[in-house]
Order: structure tokens, then sequence, then C-alpha cells
């Protein structure tokens, strides 16, 4: 792999940009690998990284039915914090903001990665209430976490309303400094160029129809552009189709599907340098390096794989930033897009064996696995070595639904983001 | 936005004024009380969540207040009917598949 760096920068600068190699290879499927991911986003990039570099397992096919972050991974808000209420996730989002923190680092890519703060303002009482215990929980946690009042809020976001005069003043918030925002594509392109440079095949346009099963045992996939393909394990990270790919393979999953909508403005000079979300009026908004405004709130209610939502979706959500932003009211919007979001009940993601051996998924991130990107490589790429769940998944588990045990994060999950 | 057809109401209104509950024909287990563990996950929580013809309960919340029933593909989008709580869908995927058999059928 050709090391980026700042010399050589200019050093291809001389060379009229011509040298520049390849970024991936473009590899045919062997007949058999050692681990195959289906799923070429960023879950399933960051899994074979890991699994790569951390666990020596260097024989790995990612199989994409499109291109490499095509899907959830192009089509988030970007957005990265780890402020969960439970120790379970939290542990498990904090240890994706450690990786975050040094992550341009360790691909040799920079994924922008721009810790400016994450605000998560409480309009209510309980939301109050439901803030303090959160941020809490998060020093218990060590994480960090501040609360905040109006005037605190006002001299972090200067032209946000905190007066009374909106509908739902804004009372307070959670504050977390090393939240911040990343640039999407850039972690998708920076896993799979380190991933490959350590040998992982990433397969694209290559769709997996079907699960070869013997004895209940996964034994490789059928595709549909190069027949059959044998694993010794395979991980599923599919997100908004984990329900199909499992009915593949003959189990149900505890997940809807449904479709999440976001949007971005013209872009405008530099006039947010954070990111304000919202539980209670639901929506959230940060600027890009760009310059637009990128804005987002909740999915739609009814099940969908459309990759497109209704309208009056998108009309509550800018009405909810408006209201907090009065300023914002005349910027006109620029693009619209949906993404597929595999919901599960508990707003908790599933990392999990299944009850088809050698099969393992990852999936049920919802609204707000581009967070987790790293965490969620790190954390599967170790129970697919293992072969089992480690500390840091077990808890994940899809069988949480038959025993209970089940994460509730909807209050810190909040707003679909 | 959906153009919903209330069988209640018995007149098409916007989606607005109604509310998606979910997977439909899903039965409360009989005995609750004896069921296993995983049989009541099952039913609490387990989900078919398919991506095509998709049986599902809407609500016309801000309306007449009644639940109902929707076959809607969740891949088009297209909703294919609704009817009321207890009928029978009469388009179902089996069905749908059937007819797509004898459509290439007929083709031939």
């Amino acid at each position: 792999m050709q090391k980026y760096s700042g010399f050589g920068l200019i050093n291809h600068a001389l060379s009229h940009h011509e040298n520049w190699q390849r970024v991936w290879r473009n590899p045919k499927p062997k007949k058999k690998y050692d681990v195959i991911i289906v799923g070429g986003g960023g879950h399933g990039l960051a899994t074979a990284y890991y699994l790569a570099k951390v666990h020596g397992i260097t024989n790995i096919a990612v199989l994409e039915k499109g291109y490499l972050g095509g899907g959830n991974t192009a089509r988030n808000t970007t957005i990265v914090r780890s402020n969960y209420l439970w120790d379970e996730s939290a542990k498990l989002y904090e240890h994706a903001m450690k990786l975050w923190e040094g992550l341009s680092q360790d691909l040799n890519y920079n994924v922008m990665f721009s810790q400016r703060g994450v605000l998560n303002l409480g309009h209510t009482l309980q939301d109050m209430r439901d803030i303090e215990r959160r941020v809490n929980a998060n020093r218990l946690q060590g994480i960090d976490g501040e609360v905040l009042d109006p005037q605190q809020i006002k001299e972090i976001v200067p032209m946000m309303d905190c007066s009374d005069l909106p509908r739902y003043p804004i009372m307070g918030a959670s504050w977390q400094p090393r939240g911040g925002v990343a640039r999407h594509d850039a972690v998708a392109w920076g896993y799979a160029r380190a991933a490959d440079a350590l040998g992982v095949d990433l397969i694209q346009q290559c769709e997996v129809v079907n699960f070869i099963q013997e004895d209940g045992a996964a034994t490789g996939v059928m595709t549909k552009t190069h027949g059959v393909i044998s694993a010794d394990r395979i991980g599923c990270v599919t997100a908004g189709n984990s329900s199909v790919m499992a009915a593949m393979a003959g189990f149900k999953l505890p997940l809807e599907s449904h479709p999440l909508q976001a949007l971005v403005s013209e872009p405008i000079k530099p006039i947010l340098d954070t990111v304000v979300m919202s539980n209670h009026v639901h929506g959230y908004v940060s600027q890009s390096d760009k310059g637009d405004l990128v804005i987002g709130a909740g999915i739609d209610g009814y099940n969908g794989y459309g990759q497109r939502g209704s309208y009056h979706t998108i009309e509550h959500t800018v009405q909810a930033i408006v209201e907090l932003f009065p300023v914002f009211s005349r910027v006109r919007m620029n693009r619209q897009w949906g993404g597929i979001v595999d919901t599960c009940p508990d707003a908790c993601p599933i990392i999990s064996a299944t009850p088809v051996e050698n099969l393992f998924f990852n999936c049920g991130w919802g609204t707000g696995g581009f967070k987790a990107t790293p965490g969620s490589g790190h954390a599967f790429a170790a129970t697919l070595a293992a072969g089992e769940a480690t500390e840091m998944t077990k808890p994940f588990s899809m069988f949480r639904f038959h025993d209970g045990a089940l994460i509730d994060e909807h209050g810190a999950a909040g707003v679909a983001h | 936005m959906f153009y919903i057809y209330c069988p209640h109401c018995e007149e098409h209104r916007e989606e607005e004024e109604f509310h998606a509950s979910g997977e439909a024909h899903i039965p409360r287990p009989l005995d609750p009380e004896s069921c296993s563990d995983e049989e009541w996950g099952e039913y609490m929580f387990f989900r078919t969540n398919p991506r095509g013809i998709h049986h599902e309960l809407w609500v016309h919340a801000v309306g007449c207040r009644k639940f109902f029933n929707m076959t809607r593909d969740t891949q088009s989008y297209l909703i294919l009917e609704t009817y009321k709580i207890g009928e029978k869908p009469s388009i179902t995927s089996a069905a749908a598949k059937l007819q797509a058999q004898t459509k290439v059928q007929e083709g031939v």
C-alpha cells in the first residue's frame, strides 16, 4: 500500500499526480475463505480490517451487492458520540469513540473526525431529569459529559433561540465535548483500503442470494455472479436487509426495517461549529466542512425497503429546526435522501451467534450505527475470531429477546440519527 | 405521502391521519402463562419484516381511531388493499408468486 503523507502529496504533484496507486484491488473471488463478510458497508469493512489486523485472519472476502459504502454508510448524518445510558452499550460506544480518536492515523486515511462536541437538548422537566441521570451515568462509566443550562448553551451556540418564546423552550442540555462528526465516505474507503492492504478480498457487485447449510451449520454462500463460495465462518453485516438475509438462513430476527431520511441545505458560510440534537422537538443539525447544514430526524413509521420516505416527515423535521434556529428559516434545501435502518425493539444492536452454526449477525444498529462503526467492527471481529460472544458482545445476543435481558436505550438513542 | 383508504370511514385520507402499528395477524398466545420464554419472545419481538408484500396493522389515529389491516409492498410502497380486522387478506405473497408463475406460463 502506498503510504499517504504530506511529503507524498508534494512528490506526486511533481509527477502531475499520474502515479497514484489504485486504492484497492478488484480481485476475483477464491473458492474458499476462512471468513466471509456479507455486506461492504462501514461496519462490514471495519470487521474485515480488524479481523486481519488484530486477529491475523487475512483469508477473508467481503461480498457487497452494490459498491463499497453505498448503503447507509453513505446516507447517514455522520454524528459520533458515546453518551449512552446503560453500562453495556456505553462501553461499546465508548470503545468506538476511543478507536475514532486514532482512526485517521491507524488507517493512514483522513476520516476528517472532528470532535466539535454534541449537545442533546432538553425541553421538559422529564427531559432534564433523563439528561441528568444519563450524564451522571456517563461520568461513572468514564465518559465525558456535562449538564448545561440555557445560558451556557447560548455561549456555545449563540444564534440558537434559548429564550422563553418557542413553543418548547430549551431548559438545558447534555454536552459531550468529545463527540462530533466524521466524513462517512472516508470511513468506508479508509477501512476498505487498509483491509485490502492486509490481503482482504473486496468483491463488489456480488449479491448473496442464499446460505449453503449442512446439518444446521453454514458452509458457504450462493452468490448471483460468482456461484458458491465456501467459508468456515460467515459474518452478516447487512443493516436494513438483515431480516431478508435471516429469512434465507431460515430464522427470524427481532427487527423492523424503516426508511430514515436526511437532508442538506445549500452551502453557507460557517455558522454552526457543533452538533445540536433534540429528542423532544425531534430534529438535529450540524454543518459539514463543505458548508451545508446536515439535518435529520425521525424514521417513517411504516416498514419499508424503498430508500425513500414521506414528505410530511421532512416537514416535521424542518419545523423543529426552524423552531430552534429561526435564522435558518430562509436557507434553501439542496438534497434529500433515505436509508433503510434495521430497528431493534430495545434500540440496541445485535452482535450475535444465530440458530445456524458458523453464521453470525451484526445488525439492529437502527438509526445510530455510524458512530459505532470502528467499535462494531472491532467487537464483531473478536466474536468471529473466537467463534463465540466476547465479554463485550455477550449482552447483545439476539437471544436476549427470549430471556428478557433487554438494554433499553430509547432515551439515549433518542432522536433517530 | 400515502393516500390511504380507511375501510371503516370508507374514504381515502392522507397518511398523516394514520399511524403504522407494525406487522398484522400475530395472534396473542391463548395461554400466556404456559408459554416458554422462547415462545413469548417470538410473539413479542420477532417479526418477518419482508422485502415485498407485507400485511400490517394501521390505526386511523386522528380519524375514526379504529384499527384496520393493510397489504402493502415494502419495496415499491404500493398499497394493494386495506381490510377490516378479522378479515383475511385477498393478496398474499404466495398468491402473488402463483400469479407471476402463471403469467410466465402464459407467456410461454
